[in-house]
């Protein structure tokens, strides 16, 4: 049985409209980006550069030239990574303003290290080349986030947190901006006494960039016929950051336990641990959402993940300050849809699947891409140009096919579904295509959807260790240090079939790190306000939407 | 060490918190302790006053005194605190005592230590200690100068009986004329449906294993016996078993009562964060393993089905012999 | 009709008290606290009711404090007035009820409204220390408010029950938060936040003296920190169909029954 057999009752139709708010109700805006990530950042504070330069172009957009929308409470709150960060994009976007020395880094990368671990000991292995941090730097992307958010208003930005885009707005075949959520309505979907009904903003240029499982960008993907050859596929990533007693002198990544080598399991995937300065460090466990079995949960894998003497170690002694999760695109190069723009709109970072898997980066593509989309958007504001004109974005594609994104991309393009063939084989062909860049194997490969996967059973959840409160901990009390305190009369943002039969029920209860789903008498039951928007239900037989404007966790370390 | 206590009244008796603080007052060892009675016909109250410690009771006897309201009441302390020199003032917490105990501080410019729990006078040096961020750390507060005002969380002492007497004083009132600016209408009545939730000495709560919403009776029925409010988690209330107005917990209401009963409440760390600071907690839940049990002053593994009707009859029986 | 709102500053995210400074540390991010929230919802129906007036806040903090009067501004109130000085911080009630008294005297309102509680102080009573160096009538605790022929009615919460009061204007209330449902800011409100008036004075600005405020101005200090005290011996028992009657002397043991 696979999860695709029960698809959610979504369709994306549901989601796109013309304005329907009086014209003289609409909020009306130059740029219109959504999110406010790496990318939208990016782009908004490019757009302020460029605006800079050509005050009569930023007249003619309006008392608001540029305005970010953000779903979380604020920037950052939302924003999850590992990270080690490639500075590249970043000295583009600010050369000549500010200097990576200003950015909220935790140092350069000094040493590193890669294992391979068993359950007791862990093997010292050569870092395979995509995995070389020289140069890098080590960063909160929560933190990095709510910094870049700082420079795009003093850029001119507008961020508007707390509002989350509904529905995509299109009219005549173009994008004219996004229908912002209702706030106010009742788990029932009844209106509240504060009812507060979202707004039409209607934009020039409307930029998606919207992270992992982009709502209006999976819309958007579909009216625009935008999909690229393979389908997309996701890894979900549950982290934590600690204060710990002894600082952590480099960067760690690990492979093969807690993650089973055999291929009908298909648990690819490893960690990461990385200081952040003297005083914190942050791990993780990240596995590809094509696993199979009903009883793996990748929290747990983390909780188990720490029991091992390399990790226990390091954080002897210390605490945890905070935990997240969040899934991360996988398909690379062959999943990235096949146009990024349409009539009116861009799409950049994440949401477009803009991710380098073996390296683990997509942090400077998406910065990179946001920039590119200020720079493809800004010419189309020229007096005498229309953005929605047939073609008038192309500039942005072509832009990004001759940048390192594509090429860094094209390079590691098949890595990924090697490892669909296990551990060993996977990591023979991903040495080849290392070794040849990318030359061999030759073609391009398929990707499977991760719905499209059997569910197996095994009793991994054996070895889950009990939550000791101190090393270890339950999901409620992630959920609780992710800083989550969503009102619990809301109505549910999942879209997701109910009467399931308990295998797949138990597969997403597994899943879900922060406990949503609970196997109930003839199916499925949810518990929304317990969820961290990770996206991992989308990739897995559900579809995420956007709740209520400032739900969900409240990220400031991750 | 000059200490005066302020004691609330209702109706004709004195406020068990006040008396407690009374005690507790005169137990510090700093010398000799007085009280202030501030009301309409509250001579009588004098005499309790002496029987918990204090040597001499300040009686501001007066019709414009008559009703709860705390400004003509900083008024009056405002003046024993200049006529007499008193260098410390206490107060139990209460919706008028800490209304009183912060206009007092602005008047004579005087140091607010609130939500005390405890108080120690060490080398001469008095020291209050209060909790803090959700009762997950204790801070030791003081002043830096005198007057020294505190406000002591109610239920922090037990009222006890020294047998002593009192000196009364009647003091005449002077006051200010902003102070009669709130004037009484209609006096607050007994509430007859039992205690909101926020304001109750005495919580029984029910959670998921309660099995259904109308199980609820069992908990609504111990409350009753017991004279407390109901609670509930987020889950049950999710479910739609019961109100969220009762809902306990991190998205919900933050509780302290003396008394926290939880039926069938596994205890996470969101329902926890509503209730740690309760007095007492008394978990009853089938899981032997439930988080709850770890933070509980006696936790009972047992089926809340049969325990609870058991115990509401118990209490019941107990209260009227 | 001129009503003010105190806006108190409170670090969203892990509170914490800093160890070496024995405060809380203040450099998380500010966000509007929801008893505060409560506050402003109900000075803006004053000013709907009342056909016109301005709702102005007041606020007392560091510079984050803006946060929070965006989010107020964006509800709907009109300006906003900030507070904000080095001297000040470290302000115990006596010194911050100094201050802003300070400010609001400069203003001069008909009503003062405070949200309840502060989520970092929980019982502080502001209020009521403002109100006397006003020289205000007080009200607090207010789960109703209605405001006509130059009175407010004010329906306050007590462990007693209700109290009907009425009060003179101006006067001071600080509002609980079963008084009502603060609206959402609309997207356009969130818009235009930015362009309403906000000021941030300094303490001389308020001809306020530097001496009264900060840790100086303070008649009380933090001595030190320790960890909660234990909850004393915790018991666990089986049910052997006794439970029940061990429970009762238990709390008759402890006195709750």
């Amino acid at each position: 049985m696979k999860p695709a057999e029960y698809p959610p009752p979504f369709r994306s139709a549901d989601y796109v409209a013309p304005p329907t708010d009086p014209e003289d109700e609409r909020i009306d805006v130059g740029v219109l980006v959504v999110g406010a990530g790496p990318a939208g950042l990016a782009c908004a504070i490019r757009l302020g550069q460029l605006l800079e330069g050509a005050p009569e172009i930023r007249e003619r957009l309006g008392e608001v030239p540029v305005a970010v929308l953000e779903k979380g409470k604020q920037p950052g709150s939302h924003l999850l990574s590992g990270a080690v960060v490639n500075p590249r994009a970043l000295r583009r976007l600010f050369k000549g303003r500010a200097r990576i020395e200003d950015m909220p880094f935790y140092g350069p990368v000094h040493d590193e290290g890669v294992y391979f671990l068993s359950p007791k000991r862990a093997l010292r292995i050569p870092a395979p080349p995509t995995m070389k941090n020289e140069g890098n730097y080590v960063a909160s992307l929560s933190q990095l986030g709510r910094w870049l958010a700082e420079r795009a208003e003093e850029g001119g930005a507008m961020l508007l947190p707390e509002t989350a885009a509904q529905k995509l707005l299109v009219d005549g075949g173009r994008v004219r901006g996004v229908r912002t959520g209702d706030k106010g309505r009742g788990r029932n979907g009844e209106e509240l006494g504060n009812f507060e009904p979202g707004a039409d903003l209607v934009a020039r240029v409307t930029v998606l960039a919207e992270g992992t499982q982009g709502h209006l960008t999976g819309v958007a993907l579909d009216r625009f016929g935008l999909e690229g050859e393979n389908p997309q596929v996701w890894a979900l990533a549950v982290k934590e950051v600690w204060r710990v007693a002894r600082p952590l002198r480099r960067v760690v990544h690990t492979m093969g336990w807690p993650l089973r080598p055999q291929a009908k399991y298909r648990e690819f995937g490893g960690s990461f641990i990385y200081p952040m300065g003297d005083e914190m460090v942050t791990l993780g466990m990240v596995v590809g959402l094509d696993y199979r079995d009903a009883e793996l949960s990748v929290h747990d894998l983390l909780q188990e993940l720490k029991t091992h003497p390399l990790v226990r170690r390091m954080l002897e002694g210390g605490e945890r300050i905070g935990w997240g999760a969040k899934t991360i695109p996988e398909g690379g190069f062959l999943s990235l849809p096949r146009r990024l723009h349409a009539p009116g709109l861009l799409l950049c970072g994440d949401g477009a699947g803009m991710v380098n898997v073996p390296a683990l980066k997509g942090i400077h593509y998406a910065i990179e891409s946001g920039s590119l989309a200020a720079e493809a958007a800004f010419a189309t504001l020229r007096r005498g140009e229309t953005p929605w004109r047939p073609g008038a974005l192309a500039a942005y594609d072509d832009a990004v096919r001759q940048s390192f994104i594509w090429r860094d991309l094209r390079e590691v393009r098949n890595m990924r579904q090697a490892f669909g063939r296990g551990f060993w084989l996977g990591g023979a062909l991903a040495g080849a295509m290392t070794a040849t860049k990318g030359r061999f194997p030759p073609g391009n490969a398929r990707t499977e959807l991760d719905v499209e996967q059997d569910i197996v059973r095994s009793d991994r959840a054996t070895s889950y260790p009990a939550p000791d409160g101190t090393l270890t901990f339950d999901k409620l009390s992630s959920v609780f240090a992710s800083g989550n305190r969503t009102r619990d009369d809301q109505p549910n943002h999942i879209v997701l079939r109910r009467d399931v039969p308990q295998e797949l029920a138990e597969l997403w209860t597994r899943m879900c790190p922060a406990q949503v789903y609970e196997v109930a008498g003839e199916g499925v039951a949810v518990t929304p306000s317990n969820c961290v928007q990770c996206g991992a239900i989308t990739a897995k037989g559900g579809r995420l939407t956007p709740p209520e404007g400032g739900s969900g966790p409240e990220y400031t370390l991750t | 060490m000059n200490t005066l206590v302020f004691l609330e009244h209702h109706g004709n008796e004195l406020l068990k918190p006040s008396v407690a603080v009374l005690s507790k007052a005169a137990s510090l060892g700093g010398g000799d302790v007085a009280g202030a009675v501030i009301g309409k016909d509250v001579r009588a109250l004098a005499d309790e006053a002496g029987k918990f410690g204090a040597s001499r009771v300040y009686v501001a006897d007066d019709a414009e005194l008559e009703a709860p309201l705390p400004q003509p009441r900083v008024d009056v302390l405002a003046q024993l605190v200049r006529d007499t020199g008193f260098d410390t003032v206490l107060l139990a917490n209460s919706v008028l005592g800490a209304d009183v105990a912060a206009g007092l501080s602005a008047r004579l410019d005087a140091g607010l230590n609130w939500d005390l729990t405890d108080i120690v006078l060490d080398d001469g040096k008095l020291v209050g200690k209060r909790p803090a961020l959700q009762d997950s750390i204790y801070v030791d507060v003081g002043w830096t100068a005198k007057p020294r005002l505190a406000l002591f969380r109610q239920g922090s002492f037990d009222p006890t009986a020294t047998g002593g007497s009192a000196e009364v004083e009647d003091v005449t009132v002077q006051l200010e004329d902003f102070s009669t600016g709130a004037r009484m209408v209609e006096q607050a009545h007994e509430e007859s449906e039992g205690p909101s939730i926020e304001d109750a000495d005495i919580v029984v709560a029910g959670g998921r294993g309660l099995g259904g919403p109308e199980n609820f009776t069992l908990v609504e029925e111990l409350a009753k016996a017991l004279g407390g409010a109901v609670g509930a988690t987020r889950a049950v209330v999710d479910a739609g078993w019961y109100p969220y107005s009762t809902q306990v917990g991190q998205t919900g209401k933050t509780v302290a009562p003396k008394l926290y009963i939880a039926c069938g409440i596994s205890g996470a760390i969101q329902h926890k964060v509503g209730m740690q600071a309760s007095g007492v907690i008394v978990a009853i839940n089938k899981d032997p393993n439930a988080p709850i049990f770890e933070f509980s002053d006696l936790g009972v593994v047992g089926d809340v089905h049969e325990i609870v009707p058991k115990l509401t009859q118990l209490v019941t029986q107990r209260k009227s012999s | 009709m001129k009503i003010a709102v105190c806006i108190k500053h409170v670090p969203e995210g892990t509170k914490r008290i800093d160890p070496g400074t024995k405060r809380l540390d203040r450099s998380g991010e500010g966000a509007l606290n929801a008893f505060d929230a409560n506050a402003v919802e109900e000075a803006l129906r004053l000013k709907d009711a009342a056909g016109d007036g301005e709702v102005v806040l007041v606020s007392f903090g560091p510079a984050k404090a803006q946060d929070a009067l965006r989010k107020a501004l964006a509800m709907g109130a009109d300006r906003a007035v900030l507070v904000s000085d080095e001297a000040a911080a470290g302000s115990d009630l006596v010194a911050t009820s100094y201050a802003i008294a300070k400010a609001l005297e400069r203003e001069g309102v008909d009503v003062v409204l405070f949200g309840q509680q502060a989520g970092d102080s929980d019982g502080a009573v502001l209020w009521a220390a403002v109100a006397d160096r006003l020289r205000l009538p007080m009200v607090s605790q207010a789960a109703e408010l209605t405001h006509a022929d130059g009175k407010l009615t004010v329906k306050r919460q007590t462990e007693f029950g209700y109290d009907v009061i009425e009060t003179s204007l101006p006067a001071v209330v600080a509002v609980s938060d079963a008084i009502n449902e603060p609206r959402y800011p609309s997207l356009k409100g969130i818009m235009g936040a930015k362009s309403k008036p906000q000021e941030t004075l300094s303490l001389s600005d308020l001809g306020a003296e530097t001496a009264r405020v900060g840790a100086e101005g303070s008649r009380t200090e933090v001595i030190g920190l320790n960890d909660p005290p234990s909850r004393g011996d915790s018991r666990k028992i089986e049910d052997d169909g006794n439970a029940a009657q061990q429970i009762v002397e238990f709390l008759a043991e402890k006195r709750l029954v």
